[in-house]
């Protein structure tokens, strides 16, 4: 699926009318009701927005439906995506990890909640860095930006982002005081996106 | 302004309760320093799917392209759209719809037809100055209920009464269409309210003593979960005072 999408798509909003985002007139075209394009816009993404649900919600079933619950909103909205507010795939992910964080918020007092939760989600965060570390450019670039915040500001971008949690949950879980993980989530992002380059 | 602004991040990766969502979102209506913000982050939050990229099953490819064969895509946003900022245009400054998702979930869902209390009946209208309706006009309530993503929640009352709301996510706003309302007793009013997805009820202003009418609820109602009507002393209440006469619940649509 990673060898079909388009080369650029994983690249920073393109602001200069040089360089167009394929995504962009993707999803152009898909707002027409272009199912065509449409089914080249899920090819060219849905691995990283379904990896992405998946890494959130955990459950496989669970994490399908999202999936299908989110590209029909896409599909549904796709007029209503501006380009000059940001990049197509940043969007759709946008798009995705809200319903899957949405999701598990719902199902709050289920077990994925109990104690062992929180070592187990870190077990998987670092195998999922490992593993990334050998697939691709871009991942490796992020890795790499990853490695420059400060420990706490990664684990904390990791389990809002990852684990889906609310920034006070993360600070209980981080034993930071209440109301410093969101100062370090942000602060963690804004080095992730200097580092990136995705600053508009 | 500082506080609010410090959740910039924690809003970009949605790590947000539902009350400070809604107070967030509400501050980047106005605020385009946090929305040009909170884009760069997401921007930046989003390339961590790099790292979990995982191919959904075939299967699933199939199910989203026969989904969406039956889904009508929605028309883009109005252009110029309500200038919350006068001069911003140019800065990206549209709706920060294009960009937040709807949400789906409810801390309250509403009842609809079981919350219903009979309206109250008898006396004739007191003669008074309707509702101001001049920032109102009628084409904005027709065009919201001849929107094409227009959801109806319809009422019947005991007595006949009926009522109907109809909202459009596109047009942002919420019309409300009456038949044969009894008037309010001496010195009250209808008031009418919009649920924020945190539960609370926000004014969203008072109805005219018509029987049959059509009123525009005032104020954003894109992610309202529900729509209720209380009555209430003339000039009406910040919040509502009573339990509501009538409630529409939008949380299954959307």
């Amino acid at each position: 699926m990673n060898t079909s999408r388009p080369d650029s798509s994983g690249a920073p909003a393109p602001e200069g009318p040089g360089s167009p985002d394929p995504l962009v007139s993707l999803l152009r075209r898909s707002a027409r009701g272009d199912e065509t394009a449409f089914a080249a816009l899920y090819d060219a993404t849905a691995a990283r927005l379904h990896g992405l649900v998946t890494r959130v919600v955990r459950d496989p079933a669970q994490a399908d439906e999202v999936t299908q619950e989110a590209y029909l909103e896409i599909w549904r909205t796709a007029a209503r995506f501006d380009p000059e507010r940001g990049s197509a795939l940043s969007w759709l992910m946008t798009i995705g990890h809200r319903r899957a964080v949405d999701r598990v918020r719902s199902a709050e007092s289920s077990s994925r909640r109990d104690t062992t939760y929180h070592r187990s989600d870190r077990q998987v965060a670092h195998d999922a860095t490992e593993e990334a570390a050998l697939s691709g450019l871009e991942a490796r670039r992020v890795r790499a930006a990853l490695s420059g915040l400060t420990p706490v500001q990664r684990e904390a971008i990791e389990l809002a982002y990852f684990g889906g949690y609310t920034h006070t949950e993360v600070a209980t879980l981080l034993d930071l005081p209440v109301g410093t993980a969101k100062t370090r989530i942000r602060d963690g992002l804004i080095r992730l996106r200097d580092t990136m380059g995705v600053a508009q | 302004m500082n506080d609010i602004h410090a959740l910039s991040g924690a809003y970009a990766v949605d790590a947000l309760d539902e009350a400070e969502r809604a107070a967030f979102e509400e501050h980047l209506a106005v605020c385009s320093d946090c929305r040009v913000e909170v884009a760069e982050l997401q921007e930046a939050s989003g390339l961590l799917a790099e790292l979990t990229s995982t191919p959904p099953p075939p299967a699933l490819r199939d199910a989203v392209l026969s989904g969406i064969t039956t889904v009508r895509p929605l028309p883009p946003l109005p252009q110029p759209d309500v200038a919350h900022e006068g001069s911003t245009a140019s800065s990206g400054g549209t709706r920060t719809a294009t960009v937040i998702p709807l949400r789906r979930r409810f801390r309250a869902p509403l009842v609809a037809a079981a919350a219903v209390i009979a309206l109250v009946g008898g006396g004739l209208a007191v003669t008074q100055p309707w509702a101001d309706e001049t920032s109102q006009t009628p084409n904005a309530a027709d065009a919201v209920l001849a929107a094409d993503d227009a959801e109806r929640v319809s009422l019947e009352f005991p007595d006949g009464a009926a009522a109907t709301l109809v909202r459009s996510v596109s047009h942002g706003r919420a019309v409300l269409v009456t038949e044969d309302m009894p008037a309010p007793p001496d010195g009250m009013v209808y008031q009418l309210w919009l649920q924020a997805p945190a539960g609370d009820m926000i004014d969203a202003g008072l109805m005219p003593k018509r029987s049959d009418q059509t009123v525009m609820l005032e104020g954003d109602a894109s992610e309202a979960t529900g729509v209720g009507i209380t009555v209430e002393p003339d000039g009406g209440s910040p919040e509502p005072s009573s339990a509501p006469i009538a409630l529409f619940d939008l949380s299954g649509s959307v």
